[in-house]
């Protein structure tokens, strides 16, 4: 039941993302969408892997029925102004790698965007 | 210039490269840019009347409609407060609140495991903002979901409440990240639960890059209760002095949308105001 009401979360972002690609593909007069390239980091709440499942439920007999869902996922990517390092890092532990600061910045790795999507007229 | 070398490919029109009849079209916009337009809507209205708007959120059963039930009672002669409500169905909370003389708006999800902006301002057209200084936004029991959707609330804040154990921001740092206060409830049952250790929670946050506040508090011995209400009635002032500035104010979260717009959160330096 649980499982069934996260899928239920990214359906709705699904269908979101299908408002916003149904616009653009009304102002570029698109006769379909082929492709809906997406960069999702895992601290954004958003998982790509329901995103995948809820996406032909979402999509279909829209324009985008056919079209590949394509998802990048993104390094949690962390800046340090105490030793001005970039580093790697995860869900968890956002410190510094280099000097273990935990005051960091994340640069990388909440990212929920529809960066672009490839049609047909 | 002719069409078949490609030499009329500039890196301006780079991203428009036609490949049979397909054709690449840019976007980088947010897949919450939606809700982030009705959540801008919903602070406008709340700034327009003076009114801040806190989000509360946790597990079920933390103790969010208790904490509230509590400050209702300490705060309702000096501050005009309303309450929204979310849950997949029933009334009780509302009904709870409205028990105390509290204007109280349900919004039952059905299925929605989370609030989201559209709800959220269709229950602020309920309220008669003019009349009110404050406004909590009860989401959703849940630690997974609600910190993805900006309702349009000025403050994040997230409950912990003893008996589910020190180590969930841990286990859910995205829900913990989004928190400008943690606070950490039913320490009333510190004594039989005492492998909860509320210096390890904080530790556990902190490694989240998270300088939200920390405190402590039962609704029902009132320990800490004094230091939440304090902590409240300075984010109200705190907020009119912006508001007179000409500012407002996005909680901890800065998803990729607000990067987009600049908009900046307050600085806060987390202050940790747990018992020792």
């Amino acid at each position: 039941m649980l499982w069934q009401m996260y899928r239920m979360h990214e359906l709705s972002v699904c269908q979101s993302m299908l408002r916003q690609v149904q616009e653009l593909a009304f102002e570029n007069h698109a006769r379909t969408i082929t492709a809906i390239n997406l960069q999702i980091g895992p601290l954004s709440g958003v998982e790509p892997q329901l995103m995948n499942q809820a996406f032909p439920i979402a999509s279909r007999d829209s324009i985008a029925a056919n079209a590949t869902l394509v998802i990048e996922t993104m390094p949690i990517r962390v800046h340090c102004d105490a030793c001005n390092t970039d580093s790697d890092a995860t869900m968890n532990d956002l410190s510094c790698r280099a000097c273990g600061n935990t005051l960091t910045q994340l640069i990388g790795g909440d990212e929920i965007l529809l960066t672009d999507i490839e049609l047909e007229r | 210039m002719c069409d078949s070398c490609g030499c009329n490919i500039t890196p301006g029109n780079e991203h428009l490269v036609r490949a049979e009849g397909k054709q690449a079209i840019s976007v980088l916009q947010s897949l919450m840019s939606e809700n982030d337009r009705q959540a801008l809507h919903n602070r406008q209205h709340f700034d327009q009347h003076g009114v801040l708007a806190i989000n509360l959120m946790s597990s079920p059963g933390s103790g969010k409609t208790a904490l509230l039930e509590a400050t209702i009672e300490a705060l309702q002669d000096d501050l005009r407060i309303a309450v929204i409500e979310g849950d997949l169905e029933t009334e009780n909370d509302a009904q709870r609140i409205r028990a105390k003389g509290i204007p109280a708006i349900q919004i039952t999800t059905g299925t929605a495991c989370h609030l989201d902006a559209h709800m959220v301002h269709d229950a602020l057209h309920q309220l008669k903002l003019a009349d009110l200084d404050i406004v909590f936004i009860e989401n959703v029991g849940n630690l997974v979901c609600p910190a993805s959707f900006d309702l349009g609330q000025h403050r994040n804040i997230t409950l912990l409440s003893v008996p589910e154990g020190d180590d969930k921001p841990a286990k859910y740092p995205v829900m913990f990240r989004a928190a400008d206060l943690m606070l950490l409830s039913k320490t009333d049952l510190l004594p039989v639960l005492d492998d909860f250790d509320c210096q390890r929670a904080e530790d556990y946050l902190r490694k989240l890059a998270s300088t939200a506040d920390v405190l402590t508090v039962s609704s029902k011995t009132g320990q800490g209760l004094e230091t939440w209400l304090d902590w409240l009635t300075n984010e109200i002032k705190a907020h009119h002095n912006r508001l007179q500035n000409g500012q407002s104010l996005r909680p901890a979260i800065q998803p990729d949308g607000a990067r987009l717009h600049k908009m900046h959160p307050s600085a806060s330096q987390g202050r940790s105001l747990l018992l020792r």
